[in-house]
């Protein structure tokens, strides 16, 4: 049998979009979003060690359109992840892993993030405000 | 698929990864209340000066829980893209080329912001 005619799985074209893989891939996307995000973490936190000049920059620089955006991203990213991440420590104990509790637990997941983003960036902006 | 005796001598695909999965759940069950504490902090920081922020950093329990973060984000992040790296590197040289590498780069960025915090809080430059 040749190998090369035979389809290849996961076979993704094929596939309708469905939440449970779409979610699964975000994981994946936002782990690694994170860990570009932990450079800015230890930038600043280098920046606050070195003195004003250096801090500045990175104050500088999270103020701007594009430091704003990334923060963004790296808030939705890390409350997406740890939200997810929870789910998969209850599927690692053996539970919630049939197709209702997969789909219920997605939406919660979602749900959840849309919540802690939106108040993180609330109160963010109204103590910035004032 | 496996034969009686490959089972028995537990030979197979998977010849490690225990390790690395308990490390990659302790870490994670970690990050749950590191990284809540982290992001309220953070917003409640918003529109601080350097000053507040050094002061903030110089008290035992903001200090602590940063390095916390920090050896666990780090630890996690290195297990995490090593899977990556594994699930998409397919020759063998080039995998251990990039975990190599990987694993020195979180290391190494680890001790930065630790070396950071530890400066800060027992009041270093500035």
């Amino acid at each position: 049998m040749r190998s090369a005619d035979r389809p290849l799985s996961p076979h993704l074209q094929v596939y309708r979009w469905q939440l449970t893989s779409v979610l699964s891939i975000l994981h994946r996307a936002a782990g690694i979003v994170l860990g570009t995000g932990t450079l800015l973490l230890v930038w600043w936190l280098v920046a606050a060690a070195s003195g004003p000049e250096a801090f500045e920059g990175v104050e500088n620089f999270l103020g701007s359109w594009l430091g704003l955006l990334l923060l963004f991203g790296w808030t939705v990213s890390l409350f997406y992840h740890l939200c997810n991440g929870i789910r998969h420590l209850v599927w690692d104990t053996g539970h919630a892993l049939d197709l209702k509790s997969t789909y219920l637990g997605g939406w919660m997941v979602v749900a959840a993030t849309a919540v802690l983003t939106l108040a993180a960036w609330v109160i963010g902006i109204s103590r910035w405000v004032s | 698929m496996r034969s009686p005796l490959g089972r028995a001598m537990g030979l197979g695909s998977a010849k490690e990864g225990l390790d690395h999965w308990w490390a990659q759940r302790i870490t994670a069950v970690a990050l749950v209340p590191l990284s809540l504490w982290f992001t309220s902090a953070v917003v409640g920081l918003v529109g601080a000066d350097l000053e507040t922020m050094q002061n903030w950093m110089s008290l035992p329990l903001p200090a602590i829980l940063l390095i916390l973060l920090l050896i666990a984000t780090f630890y996690h992040l290195s297990l995490g893209l090593q899977v990556v790296i594994e699930d998409y590197v397919h020759t063998d040289f080039a995998k251990l080329g990039f975990v190599v590498v990987l694993r020195l780069l979180c290391f190494g960025i680890a001790v930065a912001g630790i070396f950071a915090v530890v400066s800060i809080a027992v009041g270093g430059t500035s």
